[in-house]
């Protein structure tokens, strides 16, 4: 996990939910690259050929609402996003995002800070974005330790590869 | 400071033998575990990038299939394929292939949901089963397979939003309505986090049926879960079933809770949520008159033979719109033989619905009755977010089944009053 995450921002509003970030007609497969081509198509058609490696989401509230669809993260992941700053989110897709290394964090306020192109900087343990365009700063709430562990160890498979199918006990 | 607990936190307490609060991380044992044919697949692929051999326990693992069924593509097929064989190789004891139906209706109807379980399904939808007084939740993939490692797993403990719902509910209103209302009164992130607990003389008064329509649309307000206080008619339902009571909690009459809702019926309309959010919820009346493509009753919120019930009474000796696609799925093979039975699917078959087999259907936009650009369904089922149901321009409002049943008569959507 990198501490530090700097990236192009691409703003979204509230309650960008797990259909938008990857269409229902999509989740007979499991193959990360073939999802990523369809990343956030819900949301924006264009999304998947403007997306590039080390991109940052920058979204409102209740982001990842709906379904427990693994292919939401996974789709996101494979696209390249480095990281995702919402104002909230929904609960599975948080577990499922950290589950799977995609580091995010909540920031109330975030939303109104950026615009679609702007550079941020996103630093995970301390919880402060800056947006290096505008020069601003926000406090942010980071990740519980407990999941910070998870996240630092690549993903659950992760973790219990490295410490047991009991490492979640610790 | 107050020592009583909520039904989230006894539940919890007690399967991971600690006294646990909300705030709290727990570790708990589960009691059953689901996946379907959508998140089975990953669960089992991270199963094996874990480097695990053998699932904890075969005999709590429930595997159905009811996304794609029957199968509508290759990729489709070999998932279920691929999960048969699962099945098969780890000795999993309960097995649902494509005939039995929507996993809400068929793991209660199986006896797979007692009171005071803890369930984890790899499905949002997994809150239903708080209706039987059950702690059961939707999880990921990856969770699920540390789920089907160990068979346990990390839970915060939910805060509880207590809604209270009294009055009596007035003709031509059902609980779709009831939690239609809750919804929008909560909002879409008003409980994420939290479990909802209902209480009052109306939940009192609903089937577990109806229980289980309002427990559904837990998740539509970001909860954890929905839970009902268990009674007899719950105890009655899960004897016949499971053929034992389970570990049925109550919540303390001095337990803690972060927000409260109290809702009187007697003046309430059939209400409708409009795209693109399950909160954005108005009365009937505010878009009577709006024209609808296609009408879907069905789902794990409203597919069970008192929903379909309800609409062959609407749909008897009329006919559906010339507009209209109305597609009517039983949520399960059960639901199918009683309504049978009952005459329900040849009325509704004679006024022109189209009758399918039990799966989750339209509800997903990734199998049948899927919708152009530009149209507009008109579901009983629990999400209308944009794209839903179809192309990305295309509109899905959400509604009881007797506000679809008129609205399919009429190609528009119709206060269902008038057809009482």
């Amino acid at each position: 996990m990198r501490e530090v995450i700097r990236g192009r921002v691409w703003v979204f509003g509230d309650n960008i939910d797990t259909d938008q970030i990857i269409p229902g007609r999509y989740l007979t497969t499991q193959d990360p690259e073939e999802l990523a081509k369809h990343v956030m198509e819900g949301a924006d058609p264009e999304f998947p050929e403007k997306v590039r490696e080390g991109d940052i989401i920058v979204a409102g509230r209740n982001f990842g609402c709906g379904s427990s669809r693994e292919h939401a993260p996974i789709a996101l992941k494979a696209a390249g996003i480095a990281c995702v700053v919402a104002e909230s989110f929904a609960r599975i897709f948080y577990r499922n995002a950290v589950n799977l290394g995609l580091p995010l964090i909540t920031c109330p306020g975030v939303a109104d800070a950026f615009e679609t192109g702007h550079e941020a900087e996103v630093r995970l343990t301390e919880g402060v974005i800056r947006n290096l365009t505008t020069g601003e700063e926000l406090e942010a709430k980071p990740l519980p330790e407990f999941m910070m562990r998870i996240l630092e160890a690549g993903g659950l498979v992760e973790l219990i590869r490295e410490h047991g199918p009991e490492a979640l006990e610790g | 400071m107050s020592k009583g607990k909520t039904m989230a936190e006894k539940i919890l307490s007690r399967a991971s033998g600690e006294d646990a609060e909300a705030g709290d991380i727990v570790v708990a044992e589960v009691d059953v575990a689901m996946v379907h044919d959508i998140t089975g697949p990953i669960t089992v692929q991270r199963l094996k990038e874990m480097e695990v051999d053998r699932v904890w326990d075969p005999s709590k693992i429930v595997v159905l299939f009811d996304h794609q069924v029957p199968a509508d593509s290759v990729e489709a097929a070999e998932n279920h394929k691929m999960m048969r064989e699962f099945v098969r190789e780890q000795g999993i004891e309960h097995f649902y292939d494509v005939r039995e139906g929507v996993c809400h209706q068929v793991l209660p109807e199986k006896g797979h949901v007692r009171p005071g379980d803890v369930i984890v399904g790899a499905d949002s939808h997994t809150c239903t089963h708080g209706a039987l007084g059950a702690f059961a939740t939707g999880i990921g993939s990856t969770d699920m397979a540390a789920v089907f490692a160990t068979g346990k797993l990390w839970f915060r403990v939910p805060e509880t939003y207590r809604v209270e719902i009294v009055g009596e509910l007035p003709e031509g209103v059902y609980a779709k309505d009831v939690v239609l209302k809750v919804t929008g009164e909560v909002g879409a992130d008003g409980a994420t986090y939290m479990a909802i607990e209902y209480h009052g003389e109306v939940v009192e008064n609903m089937s577990v049926s109806d229980r289980m329509c309002l427990c559904n649309m837990a998740i539509e307000m970001g909860a954890k879960t929905g839970l009902v206080p268990p009674d007899e008619k719950t105890l009655r339902y899960v004897r016949k079933r499971a053929g034992d009571e389970g570990r049925p909690v109550q919540p303390d009459p001095d337990a803690r809770y972060e927000a409260e809702l109290r809702l009187d019926v007697s003046n309430l309309d059939p209400q409708v949520a409009k795209p693109s959010s399950p909160d954005n919820v108005v009365p009937v009346h505010e878009v009577e008159g709006t024209a609808v493509d296609q009408v879907f009753i069905g789902s794990c919120t409203n597919g069970r033979l008192n929903d379909l019930r309800v609409a062959a009474e609407i749909l008897e000796g009329e006919e559906v719109h010339d507009d209209v696609r109305l597609i009517v799925i039983p949520a399960s093979r059960e639901v199918y033989s009683r309504a049978l039975r009952e005459g329900i699917i040849e009325t509704l078959h004679e006024a022109g619905a189209i009758i399918c087999p039990p799966t989750c259907g339209p509800c997903l936009g990734g199998h049948m009755g899927v919708l152009a650009e530009g149209e507009r369904c008109l579901a009983t089922s629990n999400r209308n977010f944009p794209g839903r149901m179809g192309h990305r321009e295309s509109e899905v409002y959400l509604a009881s089944p007797a506000t679809a049943a008129a609205s399919a008569i009429e190609g528009e959507i119709t206060d269902p009053r008038r057809y009482l």
